[in-house]
């Protein structure tokens, strides 16, 4: 019964805070933030995060050849620390040969399908997540840097129209939980600000890792509302305009979220 | 892909002292109980038993069971002794196996 938990804390919390504001910059706090010790030392420590078990996967991913051009992500873009260092901090990008933004999954597999000449690798598979951890993982401490050109302009419209549009049948949006009530509880949890700075999260609940479209995809099924399937558009703008919202604060990769 | 551990021992400590040694390896420990989505169970697929040794005397032993999470994480304590390996192994269901090993230096 989570969901009626949920709609009974939000008529609670609906009286005692303003509604439709953007969180201030200087307010903006990362999920880290509201985690128990336990669980934040657990994120902190490259023995103690599980989620370093698949940066060592996508590791050994960088350098594995595959599909018929016979090539390694590291016989391209060479030693990771120095080649993708801030890359994952700038996506979902626009990419104008397709004429909208991708996330960096996309743009991994990209490379798969044309560079690599190999099979796409399927969403949330081990692979893909592997290497997007580790991809990201050279990002970690970088400032998320959203680009500002007008095509990012517009999709991020397009996501902050979806994360303030009320949906499903609690008819709810994102905002209420992440904009207006994030220093309330949900059943008991911190709801936070839906920040998304440590994708792929390793997260206790799942326990295995997971991208930010799996996340996406628990809150609009917990609100009632049709989750798009993973790779939509619909998710990546949601994505984008997330991670605009978040410019400037640092990747985690890999966090540990409960 | 073949399990991966990620151990912590320090690598090097005073005689005497009290080390912490931290041992997490991936494992998806499938308890037995869950069904699938033609709601037959799935096998059980879990750690049974892991042990620790230094210089190939035994410091730590666990037993896990099916409560157990997935990926299991262990930290647990020794005293160091003398300059050596400590050794960890794991092994459950289905044949599974996994060793690492690392040298501590005690002064
Ligand atoms: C044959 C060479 C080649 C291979 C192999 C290759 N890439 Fe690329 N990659 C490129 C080029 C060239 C670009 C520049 C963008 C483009 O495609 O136009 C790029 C772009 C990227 C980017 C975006 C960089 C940015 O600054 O936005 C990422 C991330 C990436 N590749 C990851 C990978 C991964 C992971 C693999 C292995 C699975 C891989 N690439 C394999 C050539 C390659
Ligand atoms: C009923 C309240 C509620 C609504 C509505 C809701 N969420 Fe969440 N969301 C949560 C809770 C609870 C969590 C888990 C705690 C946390 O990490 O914030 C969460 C987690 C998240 C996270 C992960 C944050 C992190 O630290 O990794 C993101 C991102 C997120 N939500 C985005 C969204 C988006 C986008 C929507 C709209 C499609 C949405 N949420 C709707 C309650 C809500």
């Amino acid at each position: 019964m989570r969901i009626g938990h949920a709609a009974a804390a939000l008529t609670i919390l609906a009286g005692i805070v303003p509604a439709g504001a953007e969180i201030a910059t200087a307010q903006r706090k990362s999920g880290y933030d509201f985690m128990a010790r336990t669980t934040q030392a657990m994120q902190d420590g490259d023995t103690s995060n599980p989620g370093m078990l698949w940066v060592l996967d996508g590791a050994a991913l960088w350098d594995r050849k595959a599909g018929a051009a016979n090539r390694s992500c590291a016989d391209c873009h060479g030693d990771a620390p120095t080649s993708m260092k801030g890359v994952a901090a700038r996506y979902p990008e626009f990419n104008a040969t397709l004429g909208r933004p991708i996330n960096i999954e996309q743009r991994i597999n990209l490379c798969r399908a044309d560079r690599q000449q190999a099979k796409p690798l399927p969403y949330e598979s081990k692979d893909l997540l592997a290497l997007t951890a580790f991809v990201a993982r050279q990002s970690r401490g970088q400032p998320i840097a959203i680009a500002e050109d007008e095509p990012t302009r517009r999709s991020v419209e397009t996501g902050r129209a979806a994360f303030v549009r009320r949906q499903g049948q609690l008819n709810l949006s994102c905002a209420q939980c992440h904009d207006d009530n994030w220093s309330g509880r949900l059943a008991g949890n911190p709801l936070t600000q839906g920040q998304p700075t440590g994708y792929p999260i390793y997260r206790l609940e799942w326990q295995s890792l997971g991208s930010l479209q799996r996340r996406l995809r628990n809150c609009l099924t917990g609100m009632r509302a049709e989750a798009p399937a993973l790779g939509a558009q619909e998710l990546v703008d949601l994505e984008l305009y997330l991670m605009s919202r978040a410019r400037g604060m640092p990747i985690e990769t890999p966090a540990v979220r409960p | 892909m073949a399990a991966r551990a990620l151990i912590n021992v320090p690598p090097t400590a005073k005689r005497g002292e009290i080390v912490v040694i931290k041992a997490l390896i991936s494992h998806e420990m499938e308890s037995g109980f869950r069904p699938n989505a033609v709601g037959q169970l799935i096998p059980r697929n879990i750690i049974k038993e892991f042990v620790c040794t230094y210089n190939g005397v035994e410091v730590f032993r666990a037993e896990f069971f099916s409560a157990i999470s997935a990926n299991p994480f262990l930290s647990f304590t020794t005293v160091a002794t003398e300059s050596g390996t400590v050794t960890m192994t794991w092994k459950g269901d289905n044949g599974f196996f996994a060793t690492e090993s690392v040298a501590i230096a005690v002064e």
